[in-house]
C-alpha cells in the first residue's frame, strides 16, 4: 500500500480490488450511517424530483411560496420569516453538533454531551416551529393535500409530504442526539472511543443537508 | 483499544465554515427577499445551494478527509438521481400536455388561428 501513496486513484483501485474489507481505517459504524444516509438520498431525492414533476406539469398556477409563508413581524407581511429562522436555527445546529464531534475525539465528553443535547434542544426548536408553520397553514390558508385556495392542489401533497418526512427525520435525530449524549455523558464510550459522536453527527448534518434543498427547491423556487 | 482512528480537525475550520453557511443562507434568502426573478433567481438559488450542501459534506461530514473508496461509494450513486431528474423533465412536457387536454386549462392560452376558408 505504501508506494500507493500519493496515486488515490490506484488507492482506490487496490481498495476495492483486494479480497479484504474496502473502507480501510472506517469504522463500521460510520461505513453503515453513509450507506443509509445514502439510501436517504435516494429517498428526498424521489420526493423532490415528484414536486419537480408536478411542478412542471401542473395545469393551474402554482401558489407563490414567498407569500403564502409570509408572516407578519410589527405589522409588516416579512416573505418567509418563519423559513429563514428555522434555516438558521438548523445550521446553528449543525454547528453545535461538528463542536461535540471535535470535543470527544478530544475526550472531553462533558462539553460533548452538552454541546449534542443543545443541538438536540435546537432540532426540537426547530420541530416545535414546524408544528407553528403546518398549523397556520392548515387553520389560516386553508391547505389540504388534495387542494387549496391559492392554486394547483399538488402544493399540499408535495408541501406535506416532503417537510412531513424531514420533520420526522429531525424528531428521530433528536431522540437519537439525546440517548447519545446521556451514554457519553455517562462515559459508556470511554474504552471503544469516541467515533458514535461523529456517526451521530452524520445523521445530523443530513437532515440539515437536505433542509438546504428544500429551502432552495420549495420555499424559494 | 481506545484508537481514536475518527477526524480530527482545528475547531477553527468549523467555526469558519459556521459562518460561511450563515452567510450562504443569508444571501440566498435575499435573493427571496429583493425577488429577483427569471435566470438571475434561479442561478442565484443554485449556486448558494450547491456551495452550502458542499461545504455541509465536505468539512461538517468530514468527506474531504476521508479515504477515496467511500467518496466514490457515497457520491458517485446519486449519479443516477441525476438521471431520474433529466428523465422527469424530459417528460413534463408530455405530462402537461396530457393534463390540459384531459382536465385543465392551459394558464396562458394561445388562441388557435381562423379557419382559412
Amino acid at each position: 500500500m505504501a508506494e500507493a501513496t500519493g496515486w488515490r486513484n490506484l488507492q482506490v483501485v487496490d481498495d476495492w480490488a483486494a479480497d479484504v474489507e474496502v473502507f480501510r481505517g472506517v469504522p463500521w459504524g460510520k461505513a453503515m450511517m453513509w450507506i443509509f444516509l445514502l439510501s436517504d438520498t435516494f429517498i428526498f431525492t424521489c420526493f423532490l424530483t415528484a414536486y419537480m414533476t408536478v411542478r412542471m406539469t401542473t395545469a393551474e398556477p402554482w401558489p407563490n411560496p414567498s407569500e403564502v409563508f409570509a408572516l407578519e413581524a410589527f405589522g409588516v407581511p416579512v416573505p418567509l420569516l418563519l423559513i429563514a429562522i428555522m434555516t438558521f436555527i438548523l445550521i446553528t445546529s449543525s454547528g453545535t453538533m461538528a463542536m461535540a464531534v471535535n470535543m470527544g475525539y478530544r475526550r472531553r465528553r462533558g462539553p460533548a454531551a452538552l454541546l449534542m443535547v443543545i443541538t438536540a434542544l435546537l432540532g426540537a426548536s426547530f420541530v416545535g416551529m414546524q408544528a407553528f408553520e403546518w398549523t397556520k397553514l392548515i387553520t389560516d390558508e386553508g391547505v389540504r393535500p388534495w387542494g387549496n385556495p391559492m392554486g394547483a392542489p399538488q402544493f399540499g401533497s408535495t408541501f406535506f409530504m416532503i417537510t412531513g418526512f424531514h420533520g420526522l427525520h429531525v424528531s428521530a435525530g433528536v431522540v437519537y442526539l439525546a440517548v447519545v449524549a446521556w451514554r457519553v455523558w455517562r462515559g459508556r464510550y470511554e474504552k471503544q472511543g469516541y467515533d458514535i459522536v461523529e456517526i451521530t453527527g452524520l445523521y445530523w448534518h443530513f437532515v440539515d443537508l437536505v433542509w438546504v434543498f428544500i429551502f432552495a427547491f420549495f420555499y424559494l423556487w | 483499544m481506545a484508537a481514536d482512528t475518527g477526524q480530527q480537525h482545528p475547531i477553527s475550520v468549523y467555526f469558519w465554515i459556521w459562518a460561511l453557511l450563515f452567510v450562504f443562507s443569508a444571501a440566498s434568502y435575499t435573493v427571496d427577499y429583493i425577488g429577483f426573478q427569471g435566470y438571475m433567481r434561479w442561478a442565484l438559488i443554485i449556486i448558494f445551494m450547491m456551495l452550502k450542501a458542499g461545504f455541509i459534506v465536505a468539512i461538517f461530514m468530514h468527506m474531504r478527509w476521508e479515504r477515496v473508496a467511500l467518496i466514490t461509494a457515497i457520491l458517485v450513486p446519486p449519479g443516477a438521481l441525476l438521471v431520474l431528474v433529466a428523465l422527469m423533465a424530459m417528460e413534463s412536457d408530455y405530462t402537461w400536455a396530457t393534463r390540459i387536454l384531459y382536465f385543465g386549462e392551459d394558464p396562458a392560452p394561445v388562441p388557435l388561428p381562423p379557419p382559412s376558408h
